[in-house]
Protein backbone atom coordinates (compact mmCIF):
# COMPACT_ATOMS: atom_id res chain seq x y z
CA UNK A 1 0.00 0.00 0.00
CA UNK A 2 1.37 3.65 -0.81
CA UNK A 3 1.59 5.72 2.08
CA UNK A 4 1.49 8.71 0.23
CA UNK A 5 -1.90 10.39 0.33
CA UNK A 6 -4.14 9.70 -2.56
CA UNK A 7 -7.57 10.11 -3.82
CA UNK A 8 -8.25 6.68 -2.71
CA UNK A 9 -6.37 6.79 0.79
CA UNK A 10 -8.67 10.12 0.99
CA UNK A 11 -11.63 8.04 0.27
CA UNK A 12 -10.93 5.42 2.40
CA UNK A 13 -10.20 7.34 5.03
CA UNK A 14 -13.57 9.04 4.77
CA UNK A 15 -15.40 5.79 5.01
CA UNK A 16 -13.88 4.85 8.02
CA UNK A 17 -14.51 8.27 9.87
CA UNK A 18 -18.03 8.07 8.17
CA UNK A 19 -18.49 4.81 9.89
CA UNK A 20 -17.25 5.76 13.29
CA UNK A 21 -19.05 9.14 13.44
CA UNK A 22 -22.24 7.44 12.28
CA UNK A 23 -23.97 7.39 15.72
CA UNK A 24 -23.37 10.69 16.39
CA UNK A 25 -24.81 11.77 13.12
CA UNK A 26 -27.83 9.56 13.98
CA UNK A 27 -28.40 10.98 17.48
CA UNK A 28 -28.39 14.88 15.92
CA UNK A 29 -30.71 13.40 13.48
CA UNK A 30 -32.22 10.94 15.47
CA UNK A 31 -32.79 8.42 12.40
CA UNK A 32 -32.78 5.21 13.83
CA UNK A 33 -33.23 3.77 10.66
CA UNK A 34 -29.67 4.59 9.16
CA UNK A 35 -27.74 3.06 12.21
CA UNK A 36 -29.97 -0.25 11.77
CA UNK A 37 -28.85 -0.32 8.36
CA UNK A 38 -25.15 0.66 9.40
CA UNK A 39 -25.13 -2.22 11.45
CA UNK A 40 -26.48 -4.15 9.20
CA UNK A 41 -23.49 -3.05 6.32
CA UNK A 42 -20.68 -3.16 9.04
CA UNK A 43 -21.83 -7.46 10.23
CA UNK A 44 -21.79 -7.89 6.55
CA UNK A 45 -18.67 -6.49 5.71
CA UNK A 46 -16.76 -8.14 8.26
CA UNK A 47 -18.18 -11.65 6.45
CA UNK A 48 -17.25 -9.95 3.45
CA UNK A 49 -13.73 -9.47 4.28
CA UNK A 50 -13.35 -13.08 5.86
CA UNK A 51 -14.61 -14.36 1.75
CA UNK A 52 -11.92 -11.82 0.45
CA UNK A 53 -9.05 -13.61 2.14
CA UNK A 54 -9.81 -17.08 0.46
CA UNK A 55 -11.13 -15.92 -2.54
CA UNK A 56 -9.50 -12.37 -3.08
CA UNK A 57 -6.11 -13.47 -1.91
CA UNK A 58 -6.45 -17.02 -1.74
CA UNK A 59 -8.39 -17.27 -5.09
CA UNK A 60 -10.59 -20.24 -3.85
CA UNK A 61 -14.25 -19.67 -4.80
CA UNK A 62 -15.40 -20.65 -1.73
CA UNK A 63 -19.73 -20.88 -2.62
CA UNK A 64 -20.76 -21.46 0.57
CA UNK A 65 -19.71 -19.16 2.41
CA UNK A 66 -22.90 -17.67 3.56
CA UNK A 67 -23.16 -21.65 6.02
CA UNK A 68 -20.44 -20.02 8.04
CA UNK A 69 -22.91 -16.67 8.81
CA UNK A 70 -25.88 -19.44 9.68
CA UNK A 71 -23.23 -21.45 11.99
CA UNK A 72 -22.69 -18.90 14.06
CA UNK A 73 -25.71 -17.50 14.29
CA UNK A 74 -27.31 -20.71 15.14
CA UNK A 75 -24.73 -21.51 17.52
CA UNK A 76 -25.46 -18.44 19.74
CA UNK A 77 -28.88 -18.69 19.25
CA UNK A 78 -29.09 -22.11 19.94
CA UNK A 79 -27.12 -21.52 23.21
CA UNK A 80 -29.54 -18.73 24.02
CA UNK A 81 -32.23 -21.12 23.77
CA UNK A 82 -31.21 -23.72 25.94
CA UNK A 83 -30.18 -20.93 28.32
CA UNK A 84 -26.77 -20.29 28.21
CA UNK A 85 -27.10 -16.79 27.61
CA UNK A 86 -23.75 -15.49 28.42
CA UNK A 87 -21.56 -13.96 25.20
CA UNK A 88 -18.34 -15.60 27.10
CA UNK A 89 -19.60 -18.60 26.30
CA UNK A 90 -21.73 -17.97 22.68
CA UNK A 91 -19.34 -16.07 20.99
CA UNK A 92 -16.20 -18.91 21.36
CA UNK A 93 -18.67 -20.73 20.90
CA UNK A 94 -19.50 -19.88 17.42
CA UNK A 95 -15.80 -19.28 16.22
CA UNK A 96 -15.65 -22.74 17.72
CA UNK A 97 -18.24 -24.64 15.40
CA UNK A 98 -17.21 -22.91 12.58
CA UNK A 99 -13.84 -23.87 12.88
CA UNK A 100 -14.79 -27.27 13.07
CA UNK A 101 -17.02 -26.40 10.15
CA UNK A 102 -14.57 -25.06 7.94
CA UNK A 103 -11.74 -27.91 8.75
CA UNK A 104 -14.45 -30.77 7.63
CA UNK A 105 -15.15 -28.77 4.46
CA UNK A 106 -12.06 -27.20 3.81
CA UNK A 107 -10.26 -30.86 3.80
CA UNK A 108 -12.50 -32.16 2.00
CA UNK A 109 -12.68 -29.41 -0.99
CA UNK A 110 -9.19 -28.14 -1.34
CA UNK A 111 -7.40 -31.26 -2.75
CA UNK A 112 -10.24 -30.13 -6.02
CA UNK A 113 -9.91 -27.12 -7.98
CA UNK A 114 -12.38 -25.21 -10.46
CA UNK A 115 -16.13 -26.11 -11.06
CA UNK A 116 -15.85 -29.36 -8.36
CA UNK A 117 -14.15 -27.07 -5.33
CA UNK A 118 -17.22 -24.11 -6.05
CA UNK A 119 -19.54 -27.58 -5.73
CA UNK A 120 -18.44 -28.93 -3.07
CA UNK A 121 -18.30 -25.72 -0.97
CA UNK A 122 -22.11 -24.80 -2.19
CA UNK A 123 -22.41 -28.59 -1.38
CA UNK A 124 -21.90 -28.41 2.41
CA UNK A 125 -23.36 -24.93 2.41
CA UNK A 126 -26.81 -26.59 1.32
CA UNK A 127 -26.51 -29.51 3.88
CA UNK A 128 -26.12 -26.48 6.41
CA UNK A 129 -29.03 -24.98 5.01
CA UNK A 130 -31.13 -28.29 4.82
CA UNK A 131 -30.35 -29.58 8.58
CA UNK A 132 -31.34 -26.04 9.94
CA UNK A 133 -34.71 -26.83 8.15
CA UNK A 134 -35.11 -30.15 9.75
CA UNK A 135 -33.82 -29.16 13.40
CA UNK A 136 -37.74 -28.93 14.93
CA UNK A 137 -36.72 -28.26 18.28
CA UNK A 138 -35.31 -24.76 17.25
CA UNK A 139 -37.78 -24.04 14.91
CA UNK A 140 -37.01 -25.58 11.91
CA UNK A 141 -37.84 -23.40 8.37
CA UNK A 142 -39.33 -20.79 10.47
CA UNK A 143 -35.93 -20.11 12.04
CA UNK A 144 -35.49 -19.25 16.06
CA UNK A 145 -35.77 -15.93 18.08
CA UNK A 146 -33.02 -14.97 19.80
CA UNK A 147 -34.90 -13.97 23.31
CA UNK A 148 -32.16 -11.95 24.54
CA UNK A 149 -28.84 -10.66 23.19
CA UNK A 150 -25.71 -11.93 24.02
CA UNK A 151 -24.81 -10.91 27.41
CA UNK A 152 -21.49 -10.06 28.49
CA UNK A 153 -21.83 -9.53 32.22
CA UNK A 154 -22.72 -6.69 32.68
CA UNK A 155 -19.76 -5.00 30.45
CA UNK A 156 -21.29 -4.52 27.31
CA UNK A 157 -24.92 -3.98 26.98
CA UNK A 158 -25.73 -5.07 23.61
CA UNK A 159 -29.32 -4.20 22.92
CA UNK A 160 -28.05 -0.71 23.41
CA UNK A 161 -27.77 0.21 19.53
CA UNK A 162 -24.80 2.26 19.60
CA UNK A 163 -23.02 -0.05 21.63
CA UNK A 164 -23.95 -2.79 19.52
CA UNK A 165 -23.22 -1.03 16.45
CA UNK A 166 -19.63 -0.11 18.40
CA UNK A 167 -19.14 -3.77 18.92
CA UNK A 168 -19.87 -4.45 15.49
CA UNK A 169 -17.48 -1.94 14.40
CA UNK A 170 -15.00 -2.80 16.58
CA UNK A 171 -14.70 -6.47 15.36
CA UNK A 172 -14.43 -5.16 11.83
CA UNK A 173 -11.45 -2.86 12.11
CA UNK A 174 -10.02 -6.10 14.17
CA UNK A 175 -10.89 -8.19 11.11
CA UNK A 176 -9.27 -5.38 8.79
CA UNK A 177 -6.09 -5.43 10.56
CA UNK A 178 -5.85 -8.82 10.87
CA UNK A 179 -6.41 -9.60 7.25
CA UNK A 180 -3.99 -6.63 6.57
CA UNK A 181 -0.77 -7.95 8.63
CA UNK A 182 -1.71 -11.51 7.78
CA UNK A 183 -1.94 -10.69 3.70
CA UNK A 184 1.25 -8.94 4.34
CA UNK A 185 3.29 -11.94 5.82
CA UNK A 186 4.47 -15.13 5.33
CA UNK A 187 1.80 -17.06 5.14
CA UNK A 188 -0.18 -14.40 2.92
CA UNK A 189 2.90 -14.56 0.66
CA UNK A 190 2.36 -17.91 -0.13
CA UNK A 191 -1.44 -17.60 -0.27
CA UNK A 192 -1.05 -15.18 -3.12
CA UNK A 193 1.28 -17.27 -4.63
CA UNK A 194 -1.32 -19.96 -4.60
CA UNK A 195 -3.69 -17.76 -6.11
CA UNK A 196 -1.32 -17.28 -9.44
CA UNK A 197 0.02 -20.32 -9.69
CA UNK A 198 -0.32 -23.36 -7.24
CA UNK A 199 1.47 -25.86 -9.57
CA UNK A 200 4.56 -23.87 -9.50
CA UNK A 201 4.18 -23.31 -5.50
CA UNK A 202 4.58 -26.82 -4.88
CA UNK A 203 7.43 -26.87 -7.50
CA UNK A 204 9.28 -24.77 -5.35
CA UNK A 205 9.00 -26.43 -1.96
CA UNK A 206 5.51 -25.17 -0.88
CA UNK A 207 2.97 -28.19 0.66
CA UNK A 208 0.18 -25.74 -0.38
CA UNK A 209 -2.84 -27.88 0.91
CA UNK A 210 -2.13 -27.09 4.48
CA UNK A 211 -1.74 -23.54 4.02
CA UNK A 212 -4.82 -23.09 2.05
CA UNK A 213 -6.93 -24.97 4.91
CA UNK A 214 -5.28 -22.59 7.59
CA UNK A 215 -6.89 -19.79 5.45
CA UNK A 216 -9.60 -21.55 5.19
CA UNK A 217 -10.32 -22.21 8.81
CA UNK A 218 -9.35 -18.65 9.28
CA UNK A 219 -11.59 -17.43 7.28
CA UNK A 220 -14.43 -19.88 8.64
CA UNK A 221 -13.95 -17.99 11.88
CA UNK A 222 -13.87 -14.68 10.84
CA UNK A 223 -17.43 -15.40 9.16
CA UNK A 224 -18.99 -17.63 12.13
CA UNK A 225 -18.19 -14.40 14.62
CA UNK A 226 -19.92 -11.97 12.13
CA UNK A 227 -23.00 -14.62 11.64
CA UNK A 228 -23.40 -14.28 16.15
CA UNK A 229 -23.51 -10.80 15.47
CA UNK A 230 -26.44 -11.25 13.03
CA UNK A 231 -28.10 -13.09 15.45
CA UNK A 232 -27.60 -10.57 17.98
CA UNK A 233 -28.82 -8.12 15.59
CA UNK A 234 -31.88 -9.63 14.50
CA UNK A 235 -32.58 -11.43 17.14
CA UNK A 236 -33.50 -14.04 15.12
CA UNK A 237 -31.92 -16.66 13.00
CA UNK A 238 -33.24 -18.92 10.32
CA UNK A 239 -32.23 -21.15 7.20
CA UNK A 240 -32.88 -18.77 5.00
CA UNK A 241 -29.45 -16.76 6.28
CA UNK A 242 -27.10 -19.59 4.72
CA UNK A 243 -29.02 -20.38 1.00
CA UNK A 244 -26.86 -20.44 -1.45
CA UNK A 245 -27.96 -16.51 -2.54
CA UNK A 246 -26.78 -15.18 0.25
CA UNK A 247 -23.21 -16.97 -0.21
CA UNK A 248 -23.57 -15.26 -3.59
CA UNK A 249 -23.90 -11.50 -2.23
CA UNK A 250 -20.88 -12.34 -0.08
CA UNK A 251 -19.32 -13.02 -3.43
CA UNK A 252 -21.09 -9.62 -4.98
CA UNK A 253 -19.58 -7.72 -2.22
CA UNK A 254 -16.11 -9.17 -2.81
CA UNK A 255 -15.69 -8.89 -6.76
CA UNK A 256 -18.19 -5.76 -6.60
CA UNK A 257 -15.47 -3.78 -4.01
CA UNK A 258 -12.12 -5.22 -5.34
CA UNK A 259 -10.89 -8.76 -5.10
CA UNK A 260 -7.28 -9.06 -3.35
CA UNK A 261 -7.76 -5.50 -1.72
CA UNK A 262 -7.69 -4.97 1.80
CA UNK A 263 -10.80 -2.32 1.93
CA UNK A 264 -12.09 -3.47 -1.19
CA UNK A 265 -15.33 -5.80 0.35
CA UNK A 266 -15.86 -3.03 2.73
CA UNK A 267 -16.95 -1.15 0.05
CA UNK A 268 -18.58 -3.50 -1.84
CA UNK A 269 -20.98 -4.51 1.49
CA UNK A 270 -21.55 -0.67 1.33
CA UNK A 271 -22.61 -0.71 -2.23
CA UNK A 272 -24.94 -3.80 -1.93
CA UNK A 273 -26.73 -2.91 0.40
CA UNK A 274 -27.33 0.88 -0.14
CA UNK A 275 -28.52 -0.20 -3.72
CA UNK A 276 -30.82 -3.03 -2.50
CA UNK A 277 -32.21 -0.66 0.15
CA UNK A 278 -32.57 2.41 -2.05
CA UNK A 279 -32.56 1.33 -5.81
CA UNK A 280 -36.55 0.38 -5.61
CA UNK A 281 -37.38 3.70 -4.59
CA UNK A 282 -35.05 5.16 -6.56
CA UNK A 283 -36.74 3.34 -9.71
CA UNK A 284 -40.11 4.28 -8.39
CA UNK A 285 -39.40 7.88 -8.65
CA UNK A 286 -37.63 7.99 -11.75
CA UNK A 287 -40.91 5.67 -13.55
CA UNK A 288 -43.48 8.38 -11.66
CA UNK A 289 -43.56 10.89 -14.36
CA UNK A 290 -44.18 8.78 -16.37
CA UNK A 291 -46.63 6.42 -15.05
CA UNK A 292 -48.20 7.49 -11.73
CA UNK A 293 -49.87 4.77 -11.11
CA UNK A 294 -47.38 2.19 -11.63
CA UNK A 295 -44.77 3.85 -10.27
CA UNK A 296 -44.84 1.72 -6.51
CA UNK A 297 -45.29 -1.27 -8.44
CA UNK A 298 -42.20 -1.21 -10.87
CA UNK A 299 -39.70 -0.32 -7.57
CA UNK A 300 -40.37 -3.79 -7.30
CA UNK A 301 -38.49 -5.28 -9.80
CA UNK A 302 -35.44 -3.15 -8.54
CA UNK A 303 -33.36 -6.56 -8.83
CA UNK A 304 -33.84 -6.47 -12.51
CA UNK A 305 -31.91 -2.97 -12.63
CA UNK A 306 -29.69 -4.35 -9.85
CA UNK A 307 -28.11 -7.60 -11.79
CA UNK A 308 -27.09 -5.57 -15.02
CA UNK A 309 -26.12 -2.73 -12.68
CA UNK A 310 -23.40 -5.14 -10.99
CA UNK A 311 -22.93 -6.58 -14.32
CA UNK A 312 -21.07 -3.36 -15.56
CA UNK A 313 -19.50 -2.10 -12.95
CA UNK A 314 -17.70 -5.07 -12.34
CA UNK A 315 -17.02 -5.76 -16.35
CA UNK A 316 -16.15 -1.92 -16.45
CA UNK A 317 -14.35 -1.62 -13.66
CA UNK A 318 -11.84 -4.49 -13.70
CA UNK A 319 -10.83 -4.34 -9.95
CA UNK A 320 -13.95 -3.01 -8.38
CA UNK A 321 -14.72 -0.11 -6.95
CA UNK A 322 -10.86 -0.31 -5.32
CA UNK A 323 -9.42 -0.68 -8.45
CA UNK A 324 -12.08 2.24 -9.92
CA UNK A 325 -10.39 4.69 -6.97
CA UNK A 326 -7.15 3.63 -7.79
CA UNK A 327 -8.07 4.39 -11.22
CA UNK A 328 -9.13 7.77 -10.57
CA UNK A 329 -5.71 8.07 -8.13
CA UNK A 330 -3.65 8.15 -11.25
CA UNK A 331 -5.77 10.91 -13.36
CA UNK A 332 -6.32 13.10 -10.29
CA UNK A 333 -3.64 16.22 -10.11
CA UNK A 334 -1.82 16.41 -7.12
CA UNK A 335 -1.17 12.53 -6.06
CA UNK A 336 0.72 9.55 -7.42
CA UNK A 337 0.52 6.19 -7.08
CA UNK A 338 1.93 3.39 -8.42
CA UNK A 339 0.17 0.06 -9.29
CA UNK A 340 -0.17 -2.14 -6.12
CA UNK A 341 0.41 -5.68 -5.80
CA UNK B 1 29.10 -43.96 -11.15
CA UNK B 2 29.34 -44.13 -7.45
CA UNK B 3 30.15 -40.66 -6.75
CA UNK B 4 26.99 -39.49 -8.45
CA UNK B 5 24.86 -36.53 -7.41
CA UNK B 6 21.81 -38.40 -9.37
CA UNK B 7 21.97 -41.71 -10.57
CA UNK B 8 18.52 -42.27 -12.33
CA UNK B 9 18.45 -46.65 -13.54
CA UNK B 10 16.13 -48.38 -15.64
CA UNK B 11 13.61 -45.05 -15.83
CA UNK B 12 10.42 -46.14 -17.47
CA UNK B 13 7.17 -43.85 -18.40
CA UNK B 14 4.18 -44.48 -20.41
CA UNK B 15 1.57 -42.82 -22.07
CA UNK B 16 -1.03 -45.19 -23.43
CA UNK B 17 0.95 -46.00 -26.51
CA UNK B 18 4.16 -43.53 -26.62
CA UNK B 19 6.80 -44.96 -24.53
CA UNK B 20 8.39 -41.50 -23.39
CA UNK B 21 11.06 -42.94 -21.71
CA UNK B 22 12.50 -46.21 -22.01
CA UNK B 23 15.24 -47.66 -19.74
CA UNK B 24 16.51 -44.29 -19.20
CA UNK B 25 20.11 -44.52 -17.34
CA UNK B 26 21.99 -41.56 -16.62
CA UNK B 27 24.37 -40.68 -14.16
CA UNK B 28 25.40 -36.78 -13.17
CA UNK B 29 28.50 -36.04 -11.01
CA UNK B 30 28.67 -32.84 -8.70
CA UNK B 31 30.00 -30.05 -10.54
CA UNK B 32 29.07 -31.29 -14.14
CA UNK B 33 26.89 -29.43 -16.57
CA UNK B 34 25.10 -32.81 -18.15
CA UNK B 35 23.25 -31.49 -21.24
CA UNK B 36 20.35 -34.01 -22.59
CA UNK B 37 19.72 -33.52 -25.40
CA UNK B 38 17.36 -34.81 -28.76
CA UNK B 39 14.53 -34.67 -31.13
CA UNK B 40 11.20 -32.97 -30.38
CA UNK B 41 9.09 -35.32 -28.83
CA UNK B 42 11.66 -37.29 -27.62
CA UNK B 43 10.77 -37.17 -24.06
CA UNK B 44 13.15 -34.53 -22.33
CA UNK B 45 10.49 -32.60 -20.56
CA UNK B 46 9.11 -36.07 -19.34
CA UNK B 47 12.38 -36.74 -18.13
CA UNK B 48 12.93 -33.70 -16.29
CA UNK B 49 9.44 -34.02 -14.88
CA UNK B 50 10.02 -37.39 -13.33
CA UNK B 51 13.13 -35.79 -11.70
CA UNK B 52 10.78 -33.13 -10.05
CA UNK B 53 8.29 -35.59 -8.98
CA UNK B 54 5.76 -33.57 -11.30
CA UNK B 55 5.55 -37.04 -12.97
CA UNK B 56 6.13 -40.65 -11.66
CA UNK B 57 7.60 -43.21 -13.40
CA UNK B 58 6.17 -46.24 -14.15
CA UNK B 59 9.30 -47.94 -13.33
CA UNK B 60 12.91 -47.41 -12.54
CA UNK B 61 14.74 -45.47 -9.62
CA UNK B 62 15.86 -42.35 -9.27
CA UNK B 63 18.61 -41.61 -6.59
CA UNK B 64 19.64 -37.93 -5.66
CA UNK B 65 22.73 -37.41 -3.04
CA UNK B 66 22.51 -41.29 -1.89
CA UNK B 67 18.80 -41.46 -1.21
CA UNK B 68 16.27 -42.79 -3.12
CA UNK B 69 13.80 -39.99 -4.36
CA UNK B 70 11.96 -42.42 -6.88
CA UNK B 71 8.44 -42.00 -4.91
CA UNK B 72 8.76 -38.83 -2.85
CA UNK B 73 6.50 -35.97 -3.69
CA UNK B 74 7.33 -32.34 -5.55
CA UNK B 75 7.45 -30.32 -3.11
CA UNK B 76 10.33 -32.50 -0.74
CA UNK B 77 12.93 -32.79 -3.46
CA UNK B 78 12.51 -29.28 -4.26
CA UNK B 79 13.27 -28.86 -0.13
CA UNK B 80 16.27 -31.32 -0.50
CA UNK B 81 17.95 -29.59 -3.06
CA UNK B 82 16.73 -30.22 -6.57
CA UNK B 83 15.91 -27.13 -8.56
CA UNK B 84 13.81 -26.98 -11.88
CA UNK B 85 13.39 -24.08 -13.72
CA UNK B 86 10.30 -24.76 -16.34
CA UNK B 87 10.14 -24.74 -20.14
CA UNK B 88 7.01 -22.94 -20.82
CA UNK B 89 7.63 -20.13 -18.48
CA UNK B 90 5.37 -20.50 -14.88
CA UNK B 91 6.03 -17.64 -13.02
CA UNK B 92 3.51 -15.51 -10.23
CA UNK B 93 2.85 -13.08 -13.19
CA UNK B 94 0.08 -10.75 -10.77
CA UNK B 95 2.97 -10.49 -8.40
CA UNK B 96 6.24 -8.40 -8.44
CA UNK B 97 9.32 -9.82 -9.82
CA UNK B 98 10.80 -9.61 -6.10
CA UNK B 99 7.90 -11.33 -4.87
CA UNK B 100 8.43 -14.22 -7.54
CA UNK B 101 11.90 -14.61 -5.93
CA UNK B 102 10.81 -14.20 -2.44
CA UNK B 103 8.45 -17.00 -2.42
CA UNK B 104 11.47 -19.09 -3.72
CA UNK B 105 13.62 -18.52 -0.62
CA UNK B 106 10.97 -18.58 1.38
CA UNK B 107 9.99 -22.64 0.25
CA UNK B 108 13.41 -22.98 1.74
CA UNK B 109 13.16 -21.23 5.05
CA UNK B 110 11.19 -23.26 7.29
CA UNK B 111 7.49 -23.28 7.73
CA UNK B 112 5.27 -19.75 6.27
CA UNK B 113 3.08 -20.42 9.09
CA UNK B 114 4.23 -16.83 10.17
CA UNK B 115 1.07 -14.47 10.11
CA UNK B 116 2.09 -11.23 11.47
CA UNK B 117 5.61 -9.80 10.25
CA UNK B 118 5.93 -8.11 6.75
CA UNK B 119 7.38 -10.98 4.52
CA UNK B 120 8.78 -7.80 1.75
CA UNK B 121 11.12 -6.56 4.36
CA UNK B 122 12.15 -9.25 6.07
CA UNK B 123 15.52 -9.32 5.45
CA UNK B 124 16.28 -13.08 6.06
CA UNK B 125 13.86 -13.11 2.59
CA UNK B 126 15.12 -9.95 0.52
CA UNK B 127 18.81 -10.26 0.65
CA UNK B 128 19.29 -13.86 -0.52
CA UNK B 129 16.13 -12.68 -3.05
CA UNK B 130 17.57 -9.32 -4.15
CA UNK B 131 21.51 -11.10 -4.46
CA UNK B 132 19.47 -13.59 -6.60
CA UNK B 133 18.19 -11.41 -8.74
CA UNK B 134 21.27 -9.26 -9.25
CA UNK B 135 23.32 -12.43 -10.32
CA UNK B 136 20.46 -12.42 -13.06
CA UNK B 137 20.88 -9.11 -14.05
CA UNK B 138 16.79 -7.94 -13.00
CA UNK B 139 17.92 -5.90 -9.55
CA UNK B 140 16.51 -3.49 -11.01
CA UNK B 141 13.22 -4.38 -12.40
CA UNK B 142 12.26 -6.29 -8.80
CA UNK B 143 9.31 -3.92 -7.81
CA UNK B 144 8.15 -4.02 -11.38
CA UNK B 145 4.89 -6.85 -11.73
CA UNK B 146 6.14 -9.88 -13.79
CA UNK B 147 3.67 -9.67 -16.12
CA UNK B 148 5.58 -6.67 -17.34
CA UNK B 149 8.62 -8.30 -18.05
CA UNK B 150 10.03 -9.52 -21.21
CA UNK B 151 10.20 -13.02 -22.12
CA UNK B 152 13.70 -13.41 -22.08
CA UNK B 153 13.43 -11.60 -18.34
CA UNK B 154 10.99 -14.09 -17.91
CA UNK B 155 13.16 -16.82 -17.95
CA UNK B 156 15.85 -15.02 -16.21
CA UNK B 157 13.14 -14.32 -13.23
CA UNK B 158 12.91 -18.27 -13.62
CA UNK B 159 16.90 -19.10 -12.82
CA UNK B 160 16.67 -16.47 -10.03
CA UNK B 161 14.38 -18.30 -8.77
CA UNK B 162 16.01 -21.69 -9.26
CA UNK B 163 19.02 -19.74 -7.65
CA UNK B 164 17.21 -18.13 -4.36
CA UNK B 165 16.66 -21.51 -2.67
CA UNK B 166 20.35 -22.44 -2.93
CA UNK B 167 20.42 -25.59 -4.82
CA UNK B 168 22.77 -28.93 -5.14
CA UNK B 169 21.43 -29.41 -8.59
CA UNK B 170 19.68 -27.10 -11.45
CA UNK B 171 17.36 -28.82 -13.48
CA UNK B 172 17.25 -26.38 -16.55
CA UNK B 173 14.70 -27.44 -19.25
CA UNK B 174 15.13 -25.28 -22.41
CA UNK B 175 16.08 -22.16 -20.76
CA UNK B 176 16.76 -20.49 -23.60
CA UNK B 177 13.41 -21.51 -25.83
CA UNK B 178 11.97 -18.26 -27.51
CA UNK B 179 15.21 -16.03 -27.22
CA UNK B 180 16.50 -13.86 -28.99
CA UNK B 181 20.27 -13.85 -29.68
CA UNK B 182 20.75 -11.26 -27.24
CA UNK B 183 19.28 -12.80 -24.75
CA UNK B 184 20.19 -16.17 -25.58
CA UNK B 185 24.20 -14.76 -25.21
CA UNK B 186 23.52 -13.71 -21.83
CA UNK B 187 22.10 -16.76 -20.47
CA UNK B 188 24.85 -18.57 -22.11
CA UNK B 189 27.60 -16.37 -20.14
CA UNK B 190 25.09 -16.83 -16.94
CA UNK B 191 24.92 -20.77 -17.20
CA UNK B 192 29.08 -20.53 -17.85
CA UNK B 193 29.39 -18.32 -14.62
CA UNK B 194 27.09 -21.26 -12.38
CA UNK B 195 28.61 -24.27 -13.78
CA UNK B 196 31.22 -25.94 -11.41
CA UNK B 197 29.67 -24.09 -8.28
CA UNK B 198 26.55 -26.25 -8.93
CA UNK B 199 25.63 -29.07 -10.79
CA UNK B 200 23.22 -28.81 -13.60
CA UNK B 201 21.24 -30.88 -15.98
CA UNK B 202 20.88 -29.08 -19.32
CA UNK B 203 17.81 -29.67 -21.43
CA UNK B 204 18.35 -27.59 -24.57
CA UNK B 205 18.01 -27.12 -27.97
CA UNK B 206 20.15 -24.65 -28.90
CA UNK B 207 23.09 -27.04 -29.90
CA UNK B 208 25.68 -24.25 -30.42
CA UNK B 209 24.88 -23.24 -26.39
CA UNK B 210 25.17 -27.31 -25.28
CA UNK B 211 28.66 -27.88 -26.99
CA UNK B 212 29.69 -24.69 -25.64
CA UNK B 213 28.63 -25.51 -22.20
CA UNK B 214 28.21 -29.20 -21.39
CA UNK B 215 31.03 -31.52 -19.55
CA UNK B 216 28.86 -34.22 -20.96
CA UNK B 217 25.57 -34.99 -23.10
CA UNK B 218 23.24 -37.87 -23.69
CA UNK B 219 21.46 -38.27 -25.86
CA UNK B 220 17.40 -39.24 -26.03
CA UNK B 221 15.68 -40.75 -29.09
CA UNK B 222 11.87 -41.83 -28.58
CA UNK B 223 12.79 -41.86 -24.74
CA UNK B 224 15.91 -44.10 -25.16
CA UNK B 225 19.36 -43.42 -24.59
CA UNK B 226 21.09 -43.64 -27.65
CA UNK B 227 24.71 -42.16 -26.76
CA UNK B 228 25.95 -40.44 -23.72
CA UNK B 229 29.51 -39.10 -23.11
CA UNK B 230 31.48 -36.06 -23.57
CA UNK B 231 30.84 -33.62 -26.29
CA UNK B 232 33.18 -34.81 -28.50
CA UNK B 233 32.45 -38.10 -28.54
CA UNK B 234 28.90 -37.00 -29.32
CA UNK B 235 29.77 -35.06 -31.86
CA UNK B 236 31.85 -37.83 -33.53
CA UNK B 237 28.88 -40.54 -32.68
CA UNK B 238 27.52 -42.15 -36.22
CA UNK B 239 23.93 -42.85 -34.37
CA UNK B 240 23.41 -39.38 -33.08
CA UNK B 241 24.48 -38.01 -36.47
CA UNK B 242 21.19 -40.71 -37.92
CA UNK B 243 18.95 -39.04 -35.35
CA UNK B 244 19.58 -35.77 -36.48
CA UNK B 245 19.86 -36.17 -40.00
CA UNK B 246 18.64 -32.53 -41.35
CA UNK B 247 18.38 -31.40 -38.52
CA UNK B 248 19.36 -27.29 -39.09
CA UNK B 249 20.70 -27.17 -35.56
CA UNK B 250 23.42 -30.21 -36.03
CA UNK B 251 24.84 -28.76 -39.32
CA UNK B 252 25.07 -24.97 -37.69
CA UNK B 253 26.97 -25.97 -34.36
CA UNK B 254 29.25 -28.19 -36.38
CA UNK B 255 29.98 -26.50 -39.45
CA UNK B 256 32.15 -24.24 -37.83
N1 LIG C 1 0.95 -35.80 -20.37
C1 LIG C 1 1.14 -36.48 -21.51
N2 LIG C 1 0.18 -37.29 -22.00
C2 LIG C 1 0.37 -37.99 -23.14
N3 LIG C 1 1.49 -37.93 -23.85
C3 LIG C 1 2.49 -37.14 -23.43
C4 LIG C 1 2.37 -36.37 -22.25
N4 LIG C 1 3.51 -35.67 -22.07
C5 LIG C 1 4.31 -35.99 -23.10
N5 LIG C 1 3.70 -36.89 -23.91
C6 LIG C 1 4.30 -37.49 -25.11
O1 LIG C 1 5.51 -38.08 -24.73
C7 LIG C 1 6.49 -37.82 -25.70
C8 LIG C 1 7.66 -37.09 -25.09
O2 LIG C 1 7.28 -35.74 -24.82
P1 LIG C 1 8.24 -34.67 -24.16
O3 LIG C 1 8.82 -35.26 -22.96
O4 LIG C 1 7.47 -33.41 -24.02
O5 LIG C 1 9.35 -34.49 -25.27
P2 LIG C 1 10.45 -33.38 -25.46
O6 LIG C 1 10.48 -32.53 -24.25
O7 LIG C 1 11.72 -34.14 -25.67
O8 LIG C 1 10.09 -32.61 -26.68
C9 LIG C 1 5.82 -37.08 -26.82
O9 LIG C 1 5.43 -38.02 -27.80
C10 LIG C 1 4.63 -36.47 -26.17
O10 LIG C 1 3.59 -36.32 -27.09
MG1 LIG D 1 10.19 -30.46 -24.03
Amino acid sequence: MSRSFTFRNGVIAALLLVLILLPAYVMLTGDRFLLTLFTRIVILAMAAVSLNLILGYGGMMSFGHAAYLGIGGYTAAILCFEGIQSGFVQWPAAIAVSALFALVVGALSLRTRGVYFIMITLAFAQMAYYLASGMARYGGDDGLAMESRSQFAGLLNLSNKTTFYYVCLALLFASLFLVWRMTNSRFGLVLQGVRSNETRMRAIGFPTFRYKLAAFVIAGVMCGLSGALIANHTDFVSPAMMFWTRSGDLMVMVVLGGMGTLFGPVFGALALLFLEQFLPAMISAMVRPFNPAGAAKAGEYWQIVLGPLLLIIVLFARGGIDGLLGTLSRHLPGSSERGHG
Amino acid sequence: MADALLQVAGLSKRFGGIVASDAIDLDVVPGELHAVIGPNGAGKTTLIAQLTGQLHADSGTIRFAESDITKMPMYERSLIGLARSFQITSLFLDLTVLENVLLAVQAHAGHSFRFWSDARSDAALREPAMAALARVGLADRALQRASALSHGEHRQIELAMALAGKPRMLLLDEPMAGMGPDESARMVAMLRELKGGLTILLVEHDMEAVFALADRITVLVYGRVIASGRPEEIRANAEVRRAYLGEGDWERAHAR
